[in-house]
């Protein structure tokens, strides 16, 4: 795009500018959008599972109920607590927001289709995500109450220790496709026993792939994990405090992030926008469609676990992190790197 | 163009946030404004070509190392009052470590346009044709093996250490064997019992 706007007589930096500006519009705008419907989606699958209607009443089956949800959140008044940190209120919102929504730059939606296609990919997104967690924390500490600040506490807690082993799971995947590219990482994964594509069927990999999902619902805090905002206990967590679009952006990023999840799962393990066959018929269907139906499928399992099973107390959840995930995904480690010494790079010497 | 405006826009940002960090009243606003330099520190290492670099930065300190540092600052009680009233006490300490690292700065940027510095390319020439990841790995596995090896045994031992030092016995806790709660079994747990009329439970 840049070679398009240079052609129309831009300087290089004026042309890299505006292309990379309305590259990132192309996808910051649909994801919003896309936002809005997977909040209607996960509203009614819990609904249809707990065999209730879900919204209905907005719109022709409901469909609208984001945009009036959204509509009324923007004309409240946004209320600040008189002991509240002002500053830090307002900015953690902002800071969770706009977090969900850079880890986008680099996640290729069809090949060359990416807004930025950087060597270090997947570390951009760890760093990326690790960041999420400064927008939970500021916003307990900054809100001066005390359920808030204990969801602040809960949530640095489990997000780094989840982090610990996505960190160790992502070596996997890393040490399999040879690069930290995303593209690179999605075009290893053609042709496994010659007709399947994706790095979840390989038998090493597998067991990483379930475990990345569970790890995904820990990282992004939703159910069984949502230990950060578990109602029975912090009334709302670390949103207690908020109200309007203060409390939107928190909305918005989490779910964001939620579809952000997802597609690293169809990324890393289910071949993203590659078809599952490596079957030529399939390959006329656009990569991009594969891509976000993979993406929509991750979403209903994570809100069918939604949907059934209980909260996790909290000293179990840091137990499934610390001493049966991070163990298990340091052996897999060793046994990935071991067989990939033993057939791919020749052996011990 | 952009690189120029980019580097003055980091370099600015970390400068001006390293001095705020120093400045601010507020510890946990100090915490947050390091976090601001380390940020920016990872974007002038991109600019740099060291994108390994900048995203460990951002990965191991901004996303582990202050998170904890925050959580920390933010659990103490802090009286600012006596914090500043210690200002005087340390000031000639503090003006003793500034000038040493003046020194150095000067030092080292004299020692810079003395003449290429080639030491680090003789003790390991890197090939420009690789990428980071692959320069840094085939250093760090191959020439400097045993230095990074013995710098985790010193992480290993420090840890070791921290545990030893915090963790004590407490009487009276009940732990849970999560092995042995799945093991049991409803006939384990629950009998019946024919109880007659007028007489105690034996169990």
């Amino acid at each position: 795009m840049t070679a398009f706007f240079q052609n129309l007589g831009l300087p290089f930096e004026g042309a890299w500018l505006l292309s990379t500006i309305i590259g990132i519009l192309v996808i910051a705008l649909p994801l919003m959008l896309a936002v809005a419907m997977i909040i209607y989606a996960d509203r009614k699958i819990w609904a249809a599972m707990a065999l209730r209607r879900g919204p209905n009443v907005v719109g022709p089956f409901g469909l609208l109920q984001s945009f009036a949800d959204g509509a009324k959140v923007f004309l409240q008044e946004t209320i600040i607590p008189s002991a509240a940190n002002r500053t830090l209120f307002l900015i953690a919102p902002i800071i969770t927001f706009t977090v969900a929504l850079i880890a986008w730059a680099v996640i290729p939606f069809q090949v060359g289709v990416v807004v930025a296609n950087i060597n270090v990919g997947l570390l951009y997104i760890l760093a990326i995500s690790s960041l999420g967690v400064y927008g939970v924390v500021l916003s307990g500490w900054a809100s001066n109450s005390k359920y808030p600040f204990y969801s602040a506490i809960r949530a640095s807690a489990q997000m780094i220790s989840y982090e610990v082993s996505i960190g160790f799971i992502l070596v996997c995947v890393v040490l399999w496709a040879g690069s930290f590219n995303l593209t690179a990482i999605v075009e290893s994964q053609r042709g496994y026993y010659g007709f399947l594509n994706g790095n979840g069927f390989n038998p090493l990999l597998f067991p990483m792939a379930i475990m990345f999902l569970i790890s995904a619902m820990a990282e992004t805090g939703r159910a069984p994990f949502d230990l950060t905002e578990a109602e029975s206990e912090l009334v709302a967590g670390y949103q207690t405090e908020y109200s309007s679009m203060a409390f939107a952006l928190f909305w918005l990023g989490e779910y964001a992030n939620v579809i952000l999840m997802c597609g690293l799962n169809a990324i890393l393990f289910w071949g993203g926008y590659l078809p599952p066959f490596d079957w030529a018929p399939l390959y006329l269907v656009p990569g991009i469609i594969w891509f976000l139906a993979k993406i929509l499928f991750f979403f209903f399992v994570f809100s069918w676990v939604k949907a059934t099973v209980p909260r996790y107390r909290y000293d179990q959840l840091m137990r499934l992190g610390w001493k049966i995930f991070l163990p298990t995904s340091l052996f897999f480690v060793f046994l990935v790197s071991g067989f990939l010494m033993l057939t791919r790079y020749g052996g011990a010497q | 163009m952009i690189h120029v405006l980019a580097f003055y826009l980091f370099a600015i940002l970390v400068v001006s946030s390293g001095a705020l960090t120093i400045l601010s009243r507020n510890p946990v606003h100090s915490v947050l404004w390091l976090i601001m330099a380390f940020f920016n520190a990872a974007g002038l290492m991109v600019l740099l070509g060291a994108e390994f670099i900048a995203m460990l930065l951002v990965i191991v300190y901004v996303g582990a190392v202050a998170v904890l540092f925050l959580f920390v600052v933010m659990m103490l009680d802090i009286d600012f009052a006596e914090l500043r009233a210690g200002f005087v006490n340390y000031l000639p300490f503090g003006l003793l470590i500034a000038f040493v690292l003046l020194a150095e700065i000067v030092l080292g940027i004299g020692l810079w346009s003395a003449g290429p510095i080639e030491l680090a390319q003789r003790a390991a020439p890197v090939n420009p044709e690789l990428s980071n990841i692959q320069a840094i790995g085939g250093l760090l596995y191959t020439r400097y093996i045993f230095l990074f090896e013995a710098a985790g045994i010193v992480l290993l031992v420090a840890m070791i250490g921290a545990i030893v030092l915090t963790h004590r016995a407490r009487g009276g806790v009940r732990g849970q064997n999560v092995a042995k709660q799945n093991r049991r079994r409803p006939q384990d747990a629950v009998h019946n019992v024919n109880q007659p009329v007028g007489q105690g439970v034996e169990l």
